[in-house]
């Protein structure tokens, strides 16, 4: 039951995102939505992941984008005909955006109603503790983490290379 | 009736969906990005169900990797977003074409 309060409570928040004209709107959307996905992950006995989407995500990553919409402070629209027409109805592009969106559900849809009734529910007994992940972590994918910090450091670097003022 | 894993195979689908129809129908850098993150959250709930499906840790650690890539992914794109912002004092993707010749 759970399952479809926070799934449902996912799926309007993200569409409600990208239906926003002002980017503060989409971000705050998106925060409850994410608040709404640490909640499925706790149904499917994640805790870690959980918390982490909360910190990392809706915490951080999240008020970065604040930061920056509130930074730019753009204008909403630029032209006159974007601001008469919702974002959504557009001419253009945005039909094929649309046709793929649909696209893409209906085939899953087929592609998971088809694949026969193996997909019961989950099994019992869930291995998922914080310990066994950080163990998991330092040993088998202590490589993959080590590299991650360097994948972080150059962002960073390239962060303050590409928003700098050049003079 | 307790939820099944095509159930959030399902809901995951339908939020990649989303994102995947964001960034082809808006026409504003930021919320192209959002609709980034919208995917990579769809893909990591498809980690973790299945994850939990075969009763392995693998898929919240995969998760781990995904949102550092993710963080890193939305520093240097809110980077660039400025930096153009500087130029043409537009966030439309559309006025950013000196790339095209």
């Amino acid at each position: 039951m759970l399952f479809y309060v926070f799934a449902s409570i996912a799926v309007v928040a993200s569409l409600l995102v990208i239906a926003q004209r002002n980017p503060i709107h989409s971000v705050l959307l998106l925060v409850a939505s994410f608040g709404a996905l640490s909640g499925l992950y706790v149904l499917l006995d994640a805790p870690f992941v959980a918390v982490i989407q909360i910190i990392v995500y809706a915490g951080a990553i999240m008020v970065l984008f604040l930061f920056v919409v509130m930074l730019l402070n753009a204008p909403v629209e630029d032209t006159e005909y974007d601001q008469k027409v919702h974002p959504l109805l557009r001419q253009g592009p945005t039909r094929f955006g649309v046709l793929l969106a649909v696209a893409l559900v209906a085939e899953l849809f087929w592609a998971l109603t088809k694949g026969g009734g193996e997909s019961g529910a989950f099994a019992g007994g869930a291995v998922s503790s914080v310990r066994t992940i950080g163990r998991s972590l330092f040993t088998n994918y202590s490589f993959a983490f080590e590299v991650t910090s360097i994948l972080i450091l150059v962002a960073m670097v390239g962060a303050v290379v590409l928003a700098r003022q050049e003079r | 009736m307790t939820p099944t894993l095509s159930d959030y195979l399902m809901l995951s689908g339908v939020l990649f969906a989303i994102g995947a129809a964001g960034v082809f129908m808006r026409r504003n850098l930021i919320t192209i990005l959002l609709s980034i993150e919208i995917m990579l959250n769809a893909v990591n709930l498809t980690f973790v169900a299945f994850g939990r499906a075969l009763g392995s840790a693998d898929g919240q650690i995969i998760v781990f990797f995904v949102m550092t890539v993710a963080a890193a992914e939305a520093a240097v794109g809110l980077a660039i977003v400025i930096a153009l912002y500087r130029h043409r004092e537009s966030l439309n993707p559309d006025s950013f074409t000196v790339l095209k010749w």
